[in-house]
């Protein structure tokens, strides 16, 4: 009878949507309640279900092909990006120039900075295109990551910490470079570390945040195209 | 009703998307070819964006948790990175840095420049 019940409630596909919604919604509730950039839902969200896995013995298969629901939206929701793309474009126009020498320039610093560690620290190809687009948005960057034959969970949980990181030191971090221009500023956090750190840049002000939204989108798109030449190159 | 046919332009875009990317030789994800083409509609008019404003929304809204079943496979793929973790923790925050640093001092550079020059103009237009 116990053994009927676990397998019942194993295989049952709602129990990973249940899973998914339930351990995303503590995630959300720790971020509401500490502030703390560490606490993000989706990190939170991951740890919890992979525990709650290890601990009751439920297979990944089983949970995936109920949660698979979930993400089955996945291509969708990216291709709506184009809409703040498009919203956000007036903004570009006006400081055109210096927001796309920016935005070329971290998309550049990105590739060039990974390809240099990995031949440092003697890293094999898989490694290489799962980091690649680790400073894009995660929509996009996994889709580059599964394109290039990358490692996509890892991707996935690389660009939640580089989020992070521009989250937690983009502040600080940007005063000791000398970053004093807003527009400068925002291009610098939304390049760097997508949405995660562009909540960081609407704390900053508004300057700040718009032109952290505007990098996100343009910034996956050119890198994009970046990677495929540069993942050819390690 | 509105959600079903905002719903539908959107999917129709992904299928587009999804085959330009059978069709094309070009490296590219199928939803980088669906922003693409949805960015062309918008912008030559053929779409408005309150067309499909509430849909697009709801759904970028609801993104990151539609990441969490493939992140989890990170269990299945544990044990071949455990030994280089490390390795990714500290690429992931050095190259983080390296983007902050290059994004904005190219910004701020430009944007000086870019007054600098207007105001060596302005000088000139004075003499």
């Amino acid at each position: 009878m116990k053994n009927e019940l676990h397998t019942f409630l194993t295989e049952s596909v709602y129990m990973g949507v249940m899973l998914t919604l339930g351990t995303y919604s503590i995630g959300l509730w720790l971020k509401s309640k500490t502030g703390w950039a560490l606490m993000n839902p989706l990190l939170v969200a991951v740890v919890l279900t992979i525990c709650f896995l290890c601990v009751t013995g439920m297979s990944y298969t089983s949970y995936v092909r109920g949660a698979d629901v979930i993400s089955y939206m996945l291509t969708p929701a990216t291709i709506c990006l184009a809409v703040p793309l498009y919203e956000q474009i007036e903004q570009l126009k006006r400081n055109f120039r210096a927001v796309v020498i920016g935005i070329a320039a971290g998309v550049l610093a990105s590739m060039a900075s990974i390809l240099a560690l990995i031949v440092l620290l003697n890293m094999d190809h898989v490694s290489y295109v799962t980091l690649l687009p680790k400073s894009i948005t995660t929509a996009i960057g996994m889709c580059v990551s599964e394109e290039l034959g990358g490692s996509v969970p890892v991707t996935i949980m690389v660009i939640v910490i580089t989020g992070i990181t521009g989250n937690i030191f983009a502040e600080r971090f940007l005063h000791m470079i000398k970053v004093r221009e807003p527009i400068a500023k925002g291009i610098a956090i939304g390049s760097a570390s997508h949405v995660i750190g562009t909540a960081k840049a609407m704390e900053m002000g508004g300057t700040e945040g718009a032109m952290s939204s505007l990098s996100i989108v343009t910034s996956g798109v050119l890198t994009v195209i970046a990677a495929s030449v540069f993942a050819s190159l390690a | 009703m509105r959600y079903v046919l905002q719903l539908l332009i959107i999917i129709c875009f992904s299928f587009l998307g999804e085959v330009l990317h059978a069709v094309l030789p070009l490296p590219f994800p199928a939803g980088i070819y669906g922003i693409v083409l949805l960015y062309a509609a918008l912008s030559t008019g053929m779409l408005k964006v309150r067309h499909i404003k509430e849909a697009s929304t709801t759904l970028i809204a609801a993104m990151p948790v539609m990441f969490v079943p493939p992140a989890v496979g990170l269990m299945e793929t544990w044990s071949s990175i455990r030994d280089v973790w490390p390795q990714y923790m500290f690429i992931t925050i050095i190259s983080t840095l390296a983007v902050m640093a290059a994004a904005g001092w190219m910004t701020q550079g430009a944007i000086m420049w870019k007054g600098h020059g207007k105001a060596r103009k302005e000088e000139q237009d004075e003499k």
